[in-house]
């Protein structure tokens, strides 16, 4: 067995889910023969041929309502947005077509839309973005986030078998992070949707976080452990529709203290719910101010001075997980 | 194209129905018992019952707002149609969606949303799947002369164009997108000249005559079936009424109104059916007495309706698990398969009639 990439797990899901399922196709902008613009879908044209690897012209609302039109009618259409900035272009289709379909007329819509986003790859404004508050925030959308290499493979096949539109983060710094590599099971898995997993136990605080930040808030649970002498809970949340309430619950009714991560930007992101929540829900556990790190409210910046300053890291977790654990 | 008379009474009666069924709404948003939006389309009926019924089975519609000839000719139910409007809990939507935002996939009958334009991509994603299947198929997708100027638009017909998608888009030009005319909407004389820009055929027609619209999407969807791709056809009707009931369309002047209001397709039929001899009095009457009972029965229903219960507002926003069956499929209604039937209610769809609407073969005969 050999240990494989975070990329080679998306490839390897949508391969064998396209082996296992006639329903199952990829359309999206040079995902044909160039395969991919991160070759996730190498050798794919030449294995299923151009009818279920389908280069699409760059038009994201024709690729997503394509795929809205062809999962109403029964299939499992796969769409990549070459970057996941690109979304945008075909918004309403996810927002207002595949959205709410279901429960307008209930007719079931499965399809995944997936694609690389994150930043820390000096991509700038337009190849870096963390889209997942916009759908977090829309009703009949899934939207999943995953961190590890398992998880890429198991939680990618989930979402293909999912009947509604699931939406599916892949961090493009994780693509072919060495440190990521694994050997993955030979049998066929899946990680269910709306599950978290605790990547750390602690008892200190908790860290909610998700994506390419779980290994930041393991970075700075580590330094914690050693210098502070505490014990930092990390949970990973996986997806974040459905967002797995009971695992977060326990752990902070365990904990007392939370501080949430994320790379998206911090005004109404994933970060603010999850606070609510927790105030709304766990006020009398709760020993310290629900602690929030996140990028700044500004577009993602290019320079690498800029992009260090903005995007969040061990660093900046530490300190505010140090001003967290003082209560 | 040569038809018989019972065609030829089909579509004059799917034409009355569809005004009956409008005019009987605009009564009922009259008497405040439709608490949303009421969008109607007198003077589109030559263009939406002339398109549809060239289809056959296994093909499927894309309409939009203005379509109630298309859903009626391909079987949508008009108990169906009276529900949605009056926000009725047993409607298509469950009372979650109003107007005819309705369909049933194993009908061929794709479901819209107040966005128009946006469901040109859709209807790609269905004629890709026919494709895929080897069907022969095809999708008649329809929009306004509104619609032509979003970028969906754009990008459904190139990327129809690119992979020889078996659709025909039709186009309704009726002169006003709201309020705005077409010459504040587009520099182009023709809408169908948007075709070359696809390398797609395209023609322009007068969409309020029933028979040449037809014809004109025969030939689109012949062209369609036999794998050659999609083509354009611009219907040039008018738009009658306002863009709402809402709206009183004093922005068109008056001489261009009653100019079209010579033109009304159904009376245009109507006199060349008298002319040929087959329609008189006698069979008028007939007609005039179904469709007054389709459409009482349609509203009685609805009237007699429950509102949706409150209780069930947090529900159905995801699909369940399970397997999904190919649209079309000799299995496809087998109930293992959650889109079989509506999981929401746990019964069939209902956006389709299940008893046949067509006119009765004898009529007329008598």
């Amino acid at each position: 067995m050999t240990a494989i990439t975070y990329l080679d797990a998306i490839s390897q899901a949508i391969r064998e889910e396209m082996r296992r399922d006639e329903a199952v196709f990829l359309l999206g902008e040079d995902v044909g023969t160039y395969g991919g613009a991160f070759k996730v879908s190498a050798g794919f044209l030449e294995e299923f041929g151009p009818e279920r690897v389908i280069d699409t012209p760059m038009s994201e609302a024709a690729i997503i309502g394509s795929a809205v039109g062809a999962a109403l009618m029964g299939m499992r259409p796969i769409a990549e947005m070459q970057y996941i900035d690109f979304i945008t272009c075909g918004f309403d289709q996810i927002i207002n077509m595949a959205s709410k379909m279901y429960w307008r007329v209930g007719m079931p819509v499965p399809m995944v839309i997936r694609g690389p986003s994150g930043g820390g790859t000096k991509g700038g404004p337009f190849h870096s973005a963390s889209p997942e508050a916009w759908f977090f925030h829309t009703p009949g959308v899934k939207v999943v986030v995953p961190s590890t290499t398992y998880d890429a493979k198991g939680l990618l096949k989930a979402s293909i078998r999912d009947n509604n539109p699931v939406l599916f983060l892949e961090h493009k710094l994780l693509y072919r992070h060495p440190e990521l590599r694994a050997e993955l099971p030979e049998e066929d898995y899946i990680v269910p949707l709306g599950k978290a997993v605790i990547r750390r136990e602690g008892e200190d605080m908790t860290m909610l976080t998700y994506g390419a930040m779980v290994y930041q808030c393991l970075m700075a649970a580590k330094v914690l452990e050693e210098e502070d002498d505490l014990e930092a809970e990390v949970v990973d949340l996986r997806s974040l529709t459905p967002l797995d309430r009971e695992t977060i619950m326990e752990s902070v009714k365990h904990t007392n203290k939370v501080l949430i991560v994320h790379e998206d930007t911090l005004t109404g992101g994933i970060g603010a719910e999850l606070a609510a929540i927790l105030a709304e829900e766990l006020f009398e556990y709760l020993d310290g101010p629900i602690t929030r790190v996140a990028a700044p409210d500004t577009p993602f910046p290019y320079a690498p001075p800029l992009e260090a300053a903005f995007l969040p890291n061990a660093e900046k977790i530490l300190s505010a997980a140090r001003k967290l654990a003082a209560y | 194209m040569e038809m018989e008379r019972a065609d030829l009474l089909q579509i004059y009666y799917f034409m009355r129905l569809t005004r009956e069924m409008e005019d009987r709404t605009r009564k009922l948003f009259l008497q405040g018992k439709i608490v949303g939006g009421v969008y109607t389309a007198q003077g589109h009926e030559a263009t939406t019952v002339g398109a549809a019924m060239t289809l056959r089975d296994g093909d499927c519609i894309v309409p939009q707002h203005r379509d109630l000839g298309m859903h009626l000719v391909r079987g949508g139910s008009p108990r169906a149609v009276m529900c949605q409007w009056l926000a009725r809990g047993n409607s298509p939507t469950l009372g979650r969606d109003g107007q005819i935002h309705i369909g049933d996939m194993h009908h061929g009958i794709v479901p819209m949303i107040s966005l128009l334009g946006e469901s040109l991509p859709v209807a790609c994603g269905i004629a890709l799947t026919m494709k895929h299947l080897k069907r022969s198929t095809v999708v008649l997708a329809s929009c306004g002369d509104g619609a032509t100027n979003t970028g969906q638009f754009h990008e459904a017909l190139n990327f129809a164009s690119v992979q020889k998608l078996p659709i025909a888009f039709l186009i309704e030009n009726n002169g006003y997108a709201y309020s705005t005319p077409t010459h504040k909407q587009f520099a182009v004389k023709d809408l169908s000249e948007r075709a070359r820009a696809y390398a797609m055929p395209g023609e322009s027609v007068d969409g309020n005559d029933v028979l040449a619209v037809m014809e004109a999407v025969e030939r689109a969807l012949e062209h369609a079936r036999s794998g050659q791709g999609p083509s354009l056809v611009e219907c040039k009707t008018f738009r009658v009424r306002g863009h709402s009931e809402a709206d009183k369309a004093d922005y068109v002047p008056q001489e261009l109104r009653e100019a079209w209001l010579k033109k009304d397709p159904i009376k245009r039929f109507e006199a060349f059916l008298q002319q040929k001899g087959m329609l008189n009095p006698a069979v008028q009457t007939e007609i005039e007495a179904r469709v007054k009972e389709i459409v009482a029965d349609a509203v009685d229903f609805a009237e007699s309706s429950p509102e949706p219960d409150p209780a069930t507002v947090a529900d159905f926003v995801f699909a369940p698990d399970g397997p999904i069956a190919i649209i079309g499929t000799p299995e496809a209604q087998d109930e293992r398969y959650v889109n079989a039937l509506d999981r929401r209610t746990g019964r069939p769809f209902t956006a389709v009639s299940k008893t046949p609407l067509t006119l009765p073969e004898e009529v007329g005969r008598r």
